[in-house]
């Protein structure tokens, strides 16, 4: 049942445009793979690959043991071939049609008998809470309940694969917690492999089983969220998850085990590093004490922004700018001097020209 | 699963590429996109070269004036012929001056009334907008030549051998010429049906204003009018040249007018020239004025696409419906409204009146109450009136001919609302390709061709048998293939944007459904462009109806319909059987343009493809 989904060499063009360059990825079967990253960087397009919307010029895509596509034998299925269903941005509710009418077009093109059809309308709608439905048209439901709708559209005909492009793009804040933990139990209890667009670090963090950086159409980093946060394969992934956003400061190696950083030297543990590099370190993981502490670097409070369960802190030193973040309401006030202290072990080094991580020793 | 690094075999990369190449093929989108490109290659490219063809080959018609001409051999004659000398002079240099004055006149004309009622209705406080709004459509809704006709009852004098107008019975003396026909009366009576088209587009303009950039001016310090001319002005510049070019063109090809009211006294435009030309059976020098015309029109459009192209960009119409400001009249206002409302009154009622009236006098310049008479309505067979014809409504003639009227135009407007759907599914799904440009390209090429050189052009094309094709012409099917044709450039148009409404997502689930093409053009698209289907056609409908520069050429006893017969009766001294004609036509137009108001989404400006 649970079906696996190979990309190899994946290429697309849209004009002189390279919007997926040579993409290989493996999505184990039942796992939720987020493609991550800003507008523009390919995620959108590659899923529609999948999906059989946009007709690659490169490269062959597996869905279980079945060759959707594959350029060099000229292969393409037609999407409605690949057993798969798609949650789009928009919904892309059928305005005519009422929700039963939606729900049922794919399993009459199936020619499914009356009561299976039925069965499944009722079990999909159940499934989003939205039993009694039925009989709205999209207009008369609020995006929401459209959005629900339109994940019930796709769970009606069961597609062995779950695919989503940014779907809760179009909801506020709230609803859009509420839909994640949705989301997450619909998987969990559907089990299909799911491939998931999203351009929010935080909907890919909590969801997924694997996250899929991209950028400029090439994939950056492939891992679980947990190497992801804390082990970003190069700069570009550092910089783009995380809230507030990692600091990152130019420095030097200078001797074993420490990093000139201009204003101060910071202890960065076992690696092989030499020259040029930028340190990263998440706001997190920077102690923040109003009085002296060995081993601590002065530095002046520049601002402070408390919202609520915790605060952020941009501390100056000279040139040097770092963000700290702080559980709690802050008693700092602004221009106080504070204290901070650096763990070596949660430090990430990059190497300044390639922009790659330098693997600590472990 | 092998990796595919290893090169191919050259069989395996051919198999593949032919795969891909099939599959682009078979796509929807292409395989509309090459019926369309067939489709108008048929009935806008051939013909067009047929046209050209047929002026610069020997013509039947030139062996009795060319000595040793051979049918079918290239020759310049033709152009020689048409653009020097005396006869360069009769034939074509005067008639285009006469032609490019009427357009000038009438489409600036057209302008100053279509721009002032638009920023009234729009931008003022005046009373009574609803009202202006509502009566400034009727004009367009009737026959170009209506008022042209209504024209000659009213200021007639005995210069075309008939009888007095109105005016000379009123006034007792008779109209100088000038004022009864030529350039004067037809420049008027064009302009006023043609300000329509101002009206329509500037008013949409006005409308999708954003008034906050009006008010930035204002909060700059400028003053109402140095809005106006520096602000406002500009942003409706694109609908002002985009009604310029559509009202030139149009007036470039008109007919009926300037037949009813240049003719009698010699006032020849392109137009009639053309007719005339083709009436003594020299096909080729009328084709040698079509192109003429055609090369007119194209240098219009090319010059309005350069002083637009780059700021085109503001010139969508988004219909958002921003609040305006309205500029504030002041005491006037119920004055100009008054003006306003007699003015449409002049130009609906008066007209109508006349026309109505005229059809009840028995005997045509007698206006005295004896003279009254059902006689052109419902008279009997064989009098000494009308050639001896039955009233219009005893008539079968003008039975069988308002039929022809009627099928042509739910032909017309059933093939044309059709095409404008899978013109707009062609163009909107391919967009950025070249196959989709090109369609979009060719489907503009009617527009540049004025209504009575796309009539010469069919007939060049249509007169005899081409490769599997009999000759059409004569044929109703002739007629209705010439009208969806040049309908091609409004129905691609809205076309286009009943399809950018439907999402491409909306056709794409359906697909990841697994619907078929067939099944999702059932159950999607065309549930979702119904609406603009109907009001194409309905819209189809009443143009068609009212059409005569087009089909004028193309008519036959057989296959007459009544735009048509008015102008017969008219030349044949029948003016009153003619405005009964016209009064017919203008019934079953109304009773479409009804259907239509009532039709949720429908408009002119829909069908305008605005």
């Amino acid at each position: 049942m649970e079906t696996v989904i190979h990309i190899k060499n994946l290429t697309k063009h849209f004009g002189k445009v390279v919007a997926v360059n040579d993409v290989s990825l493996t999505i184990e079967p039942g796992s939720f793979l987020t493609l991550l990253g800003p507008s523009g960087c390919g995620k959108t397009t590659l899923l529609r690959c999948v999906a059989g919307l946009e007709d690659p010029d490169g490269g062959q895509i597996y869905i279980g043991d079945k060759l959707v596509f594959s350029y060099p034998q000229g292969i393409s299925l037609p999407p409605g071939q690949r057993n798969l269903g798609l949650v789009f941005q928009s919904y892309a509710l059928w305005p005519h049609m009422t929700v039963y009418k939606n729900m049922t077009f794919a399993l009459e093109v199936q020619k499914l008998p009356k009561d299976e059809m039925n069965k499944r309308v009722r079990e999909s709608l159940a499934e989003v809470q939205m039993e009694g439905y039925a009989d709205r048209y999209p207009r008369e439901m609020s995006g929401g309940q459209q959005q629900r709708i339109a994940l019930a559209r796709m769970l009606a005909y069961r597609p062995k694969v779950f695919l989503m492009d940014e779907p809760l793009s179009n909801l506020d804040a709230r609803l859009r917690m509420d839909m994640r933990a949705e989301l997450k139990r619909l998987h969990y209890v559907a089990k299909a492999t799911t491939i998931y667009v999203t351009h929010d670090q935080v909907e890919a963090l909590t969801m997924s089983s694997k996250i899929a950086v991209m950028k400029e159409g090439v994939l950056q980093q492939l891992d679980t969220p947990d190497v992801v946060y804390h082990y970003p394969a190069n700069l570009f992934v550092a910089d783009f998850i995380g809230n507030p956003k990692v600091n990152l400061l130019d420095g030097a190696v200078d001797g074993a085990g420490t990093v000139d950083l201009g204003e101060f030297r910071m202890a960065v543990d076992t690696r092989d590093a030499t020259g040029e590099v930028v340190v990263a370190v998440r706001p997190e993981d920077v102690t923040i004490s109003t009085k002296p502490v060995p081993g601590a670097v002065e530095f002046a409070a520049y601002s402070v922004l408390p919202s609520g369960a915790d605060s952020t802190i941009v501390a100056r030193v000279g040139e040097l700018e770092i963000t700290v973040k702080e559980q709690g309401i802050s008693k700092i006030n602004m221009d106080d001097r504070i204290w901070l202290t650096f763990n070596p072990q949660a430090l990430n080094l990059y190497d300044k020209k390639s922009g790659n991580l330098i693997i600590p020793k472990s | 699963m092998s990796t595919l690094t290893a090169p191919q075999p050259l069989s395996l990369r051919t198999l593949a590429s032919s795969r891909r190449f099939f599959r682009w093929l078979t796509s929807t989108r292409v395989v509309l996109s090459l019926i369309m490109l067939v489709l108008m290659f048929f009935m806008v490219v051939i013909p067009v070269y047929r046209m050209v063809a047929t002026t610069l080959t020997y013509q039947r018609h030139d062996l009795t004036q060319v000595p040793g001409a051979v049918i079918g051999e290239p020759t310049l004659y033709h152009y020689i012929r048409m653009l020097t000398g005396v006869l360069g002079k009769i034939y074509l240099y005067i008639p285009l001056q006469h032609s490019l004055t009427i357009a000038i006149g009438a489409t600036v004309l057209a302008l100053l009334i279509g721009g002032s009622l638009a920023w009234l209705v729009v931008r003022t406080d005046m009373p009574g907008r609803r009202l202006v709004n509502i009566l400034a459509v009727i004009p367009y809704i009737m026959p170009s030549w209506t008022l042209a006709q209504a024209w000659l009852v009213f200021f007639k004098n005995r210069l075309s051998g008939g009888s007095p107008g109105v005016f000379e019975y009123l006034v007792g003396q008779a109209p100088p010429d000038w004022l009864s026909y030529g350039p004067v009366p037809i420049i008027l009576c064009s302009a006023l049906h043609y300000y329509t088209f101002f009206f329509l587009f500037v008013s949409a303009a006005l409308l999708s204003i954003d008034s906050n950039l009006e008010e930035a001016g204002e909060l700059a310090g400028a003053s109402r009018q140095r809005i106006l001319r520096k602000i406002t002005f500009p942003l409706v510049l694109p609908a002002i040249l985009s009604g310029f070019i559509m009202t030139f063109s149009k007036v470039l090809g008109t007919f009926g007018g300037p037949n009813i009211l240049g003719t009698p006294v010699r006032y020849y435009v392109v137009a009639t020239m053309i007719r005339g030309s083709m009436g003594v059976g020299d096909k080729a020098d009328a084709l040698v004025l079509s192109v003429v015309l055609v090369v007119f029109s194209m240098a219009i459009v090319g010059l309005n696409q350069r002083l637009i192209g780059t700021r085109k960009s503001y010139e969508t119409i988004g219909g958002r419906g921003f609040v305006a400001q309205l500029s504030k009249l002041g005491k006037p206002k119920t004055l100009v409204m008054i003006g306003v409302i007699v003015f449409q009154i002049l130009v609906i009622v008066v007209p109508l009146g006349l026309l109505v009236y005229s059809t009840f006098m028995l005997r045509d310049g007698n206006y005295s109450l004896s003279n009254l008479s059902l006689q052109h309505w419902i008279g009997p067979r064989g009098t000494i009136y009308n050639n001896g014809e039955p009233g219009v409504l005893l008539n079968p003639k003008i039975y069988k001919t308002a039929w022809n009227s009627i099928r042509l135009s739910l032909w017309t407007g059933f093939f044309t609302a059709l095409l404008g759907i899978l013109l707009g599914y062609a163009i909107v799904k391919g967009r950025g390709t070249r196959l989709s440009k090109l369609v979009e390209q060719l489907a503009f090429i009617p527009y540049v061709i004025p209504g009575i050189a796309f009539g010469a052009v069919y007939i060049a094309m249509f007169s005899r048998k081409l490769g599997p094709m009999p000759a059409l012409y004569g044929t109703f099917a002739l007629l209705v293939i010439v009208s969806v044709a040049k309908h091609i450039p409004y129905s691609s148009r809205s076309g286009v944007s009943a399809m950018m409404q439907v999402g491409r997502e909306l056709e794409e689930a359906g697909q990841i459904a697994g619907a078929s093409t067939w099944r999702r053009f059932r159950r999607i698209i065309f549930p979702l462009t119904s609406g603009g289907f109907v009001a194409g056609f309905l819209l189809t409908f009443i143009t068609t109806m009212r059409e005569l520069s087009l089909i004028i050429l193309l008519v036959t006893p057989q296959t007459e319909v009544l735009a048509s017969q008015t102008m017969f009766y008219t030349e044949n001294g029948n003016g009153q059987m003619a405005n009964c004609v016209i009064l017919i036509l203008i019934a079953l137009v109304a009773v479409g343009y009804l259907i239509i108001s009532r039709f949720r989404g429908g408009s002119l400006k829909k069908g305008l493809g605005m």
